[in-house]
């Protein structure tokens, strides 16, 4: 503890410096205001939460429409799935013309079926999760800055 | 077959799976490290985890015979086990996760808090649990005495041993890092050898795989039946054949017409067309939504969601997993097709899930490269049973240890891997006439039409009863079993009843729905009260840390 002490020594000329120093209150003030901003805005977001933890009625529509939101989108891409491969079977039973049909050498089911069929479900995958992490990011918005 | 490589490898895979097991150990201290391996692996483990584990010996040996067999109609098995992660992802993966529900059963009690439902998930998850072991082992036997020509018991017996003392010791956090391994061993012990066979069907000059007159042998060979069969030979002849039954073909000599499969080459690459029949078209799309939608429902599968950290991994690691699968089931296809070829003798032996074993042998001849590869597939084939049947066992054994034993400690676990794994090794030691892809298309169908209405209406309709899931699984899983009864044990029939039996899903799966919505509609007075909380649960983000 001697160390410092010593070194109050040479330091002790600057410490005749004018006083005002400490009086640099005001930044910190303003520091203060920013901060209450901040809590009342929590003061909102947690009251929301509170909504949605309590099942109130406004609670329980938040919920509601992000769970319809999440559906509907589920279900627009089983459509797309539904027609784009399920439609298949029908298409070539009803048109046997199209099975005949050969793309370099190969029919055209074994390349719809055998090959173009994967990277068709990854596709729609893909694009459900970034669709289903926007619809959710929408409502962490909604709860968090409930003024919007 | 005298391919000296064969057993070394399936003997070094074996090996390999037990000792990334140890290592597991090691590492697995408390219970929470042996059922959910702790929460703490990253979604490539857990995605290439799953793949590993989902892709069975259905997927590596079944799909490609299946092609041989039937042709383009059966590219439906792929395209539908692969879609099956989509479905998965688009309506379950996260919000399952979020549950915090382990095994379906916790799902049962998360969501609508029965105790009675849960128990009756529990009986659903055993007996589907069961119906997709047995398969993997009888292929393990079939495969080893095809390869190696050992008696059919050893092969089962061996995959079972080894994979019940695995899971005991080991537990899910060992079982991820050999899962992996195992998705990576399988995919390479398909495409290296597919490589090589590619080459060498250009190197001979590129012989036509559906030849107007159907498929021919190549070279002189002599076929010993192996299931009894009805032969339409080239100049009209009817023959019965009975297994044990020997034929003698020269090169160049056509491949007799085999019943009950796709000789013709018109039968085999075009789809089936309307007007003849519909029963064809009924069994498609009884497929489809039976693979599409039983995926969801598989026991081994929903316990690996468990393991992400929050909802958005999961829908992350299922899209990998889906990537992944798709990425392996651009395979078997090549060696179905190149079998009308090569192997063209296993359409009459009937033998046809063994053509990715024989496949390389037959058309790279007995150099070292064919031994090699033949010698590869061989231990990608063992990697599939153990990987599936580990991650099956995994998931009866959990479910038998905390709802039937009630014990949640390691002990219990272990007693309860014991006995999941015994009865399926009884039960294939005994049932020898099962077919694979077909046995394991019927579970998915039982899947299909009892979890996953309960997982789709549980998630996203707020009026389901516990009265009416539980009458929907009873009534929808219950006449899928009684299908699937039927065709294993019941008698052989012909025309509609046989397709309603042996592809059930198309009208199971919607009357199982039927009746969870009819029956909950009618008890609304048994809503459960916190069901707006589990809602929010299920589908709010965790970054709100509500």
């Amino acid at each position: 503890m001697t160390g410092p002490a010593k070194r109050d020594g040479p330091g002790r000329p600057a410490a005749a410096v004018p006083v005002p120093a400490p009086r640099a209150a005001e930044p910190i003030r303003r520091t203060r205001i920013v901060l209450a901003e901040v809590s009342r805005r929590d003061d909102r977001s947690a009251r929301t939460r509170a909504e949605l933890a309590e099942q109130t009625r406004v609670g329980e529509a938040l919920v509601r429409g992000l769970v319809r939101a999440q559906l509907a989108l589920a279900l627009r891409l089983s459509l797309v799935v539904l027609i784009g491969l399920g439609g298949l079977p029908w298409l070539f039973a009803i048109a046997p013309a199209v099975g005949r049909v050969t793309v370099l050498g190969v029919n055209l089911p074994w390349l719809l079926l055998g090959v173009a069929s994967f990277p068709f479900l990854i596709t729609v995958g893909w694009a459900y999760v970034r669709l289903a992490e926007r619809n959710e990011q929408d409502f962490t918005d909604l709860v968090q800055r409930p003024e919007r | 077959m005298g391919n000296g490589f064969v057993v070394p490898a399936i003997v070094a895979v074996t090996l390999v799976t037990v000792g990334i097991g140890f290592y597991g150990l090691r590492l697995a201290r408390t219970t929470s490290d042996f059922l959910v391996a702790s929460r703490a692996i990253s979604p490539t483990w857990n995605a290439a985890a799953i793949g590993g584990e989902y892709l069975s010996a259905a997927s590596f040996l079944g799909v490609a015979g299946l092609i041989l067999k039937y042709g383009v109609d059966v590219l439906w098995y792929p395209v539908g086990f692969a879609a099956g992660y989509l479905a998965l992802l688009l309506f379950v993966a996260a919000p399952l996760r979020r549950s915090g529900a382990f095994t379906l059963p916790d799902f049962c009690e998360v969501r609508l808090g029965s105790r009675r439902l849960r128990k009756l998930a529990t009986v659903f998850v055993i007996f589907i649990g069961w119906l997709y072991l047995v398969p993997q082992l009888q292929g393990a036997g079939l495969t080893l005495a095809t390869v190696a020509g050992s008696p059919y018991p050893v092969g089962a017996l061996l995959v079972a041993v080894v994979v019940t003392a695995n899971v005991a010791l080991g537990g899910m956090r060992a079982i991820t890092f050999v899962q992996a391994f195992q998705y990576w061993l399988k995919l390479t012990a398909l495409a290296v050898p597919a490589i090589f066979l590619a080459l060498q069907w250009q190197a001979d000059a590129r012989p036509a795989v559906a030849p107007p007159d159907g498929p021919a042998f190549r070279t002189a060979t002599t076929v010993v039946v192996e299931h009894r069969a009805t032969l339409t030979l080239p100049d009209g002849d009817i023959r019965e054949v009975r297994p044990g039954d020997r034929l003698d073909f020269a090169a160049g000599d056509p491949v007799p017409e085999v019943s009950g499969t796709a000789t013709r080459a018109t039968d085999w690459l075009l789809p089936d067309t309307a007007g003849n029949d519909d029963r064809g078209l009924f069994a498609t799309y009884s497929l489809i939504l039976a693979t599409f939608l039983g995926t969801m429902g598989l026991p081994h599968v929903l316990v690996r969601f468990y393991t992400n950290p929050d909802g958005a991994a999961a829908r992350r690691t299922t899209l990998v997993v889906l990537a992944l699968v798709g990425a392996f089931y651009l395979l078997p296809t090549i060696y179905g097709v190149l079998g009308r070829i090569y192997t063209p003798q296993l359409l009459v032996t009937g033998q046809t899930d063994a053509v990715v074993v024989l496949l390389p042998g037959a058309a790279l001849g007995d150099g070292l490269t064919g031994r090699l590869l033949a010698a590869l597939v061989a231990a990608g084939a063992f990697a599939a049973f153990l990987s599936t049947s580990s991650g099956l066992l995994t998931s009866v054994a959990g479910v038998i240890s905390t709802d039937v034993l009630g014990r949640g400690s390691v002990r219990g676990f272990r007693l309860a891997t014991v006995l999941a794994g015994g009865v399926p090794a009884v039960l294939a030691l005994n049932v020898s006439g099962l077919d694979v892809s077909q046995v394991v298309g019927l579970a998915f169908a039982v899947a299909a039409s009892s979890f996953c209405p309960l997982l789709v209406l549980g998630i996203w309709w707020r009026g389901l009863t516990d009265l009416g899931a539980a009458a929907g699984v009873l009534v929808g899983g219950g006449a899928a079993i009684a299908a699937v009864l039927l065709t294993v044990l019941g008698p052989p029939l012909s025309g509609w009843p046989a397709t309603l039996t042996t592809q059930p899903a198309a009208w199971t799966v919607p009357l199982a729905f039927t009746v969870m919505v009819a029956v909950s509609m009618a008890t609304r007075r048994r809503l459960p009260a916190d069901v707006g909380a589990t809602m929010l649960r299920l589908h709010a983000p965790e970054t709100l840390r509500l």
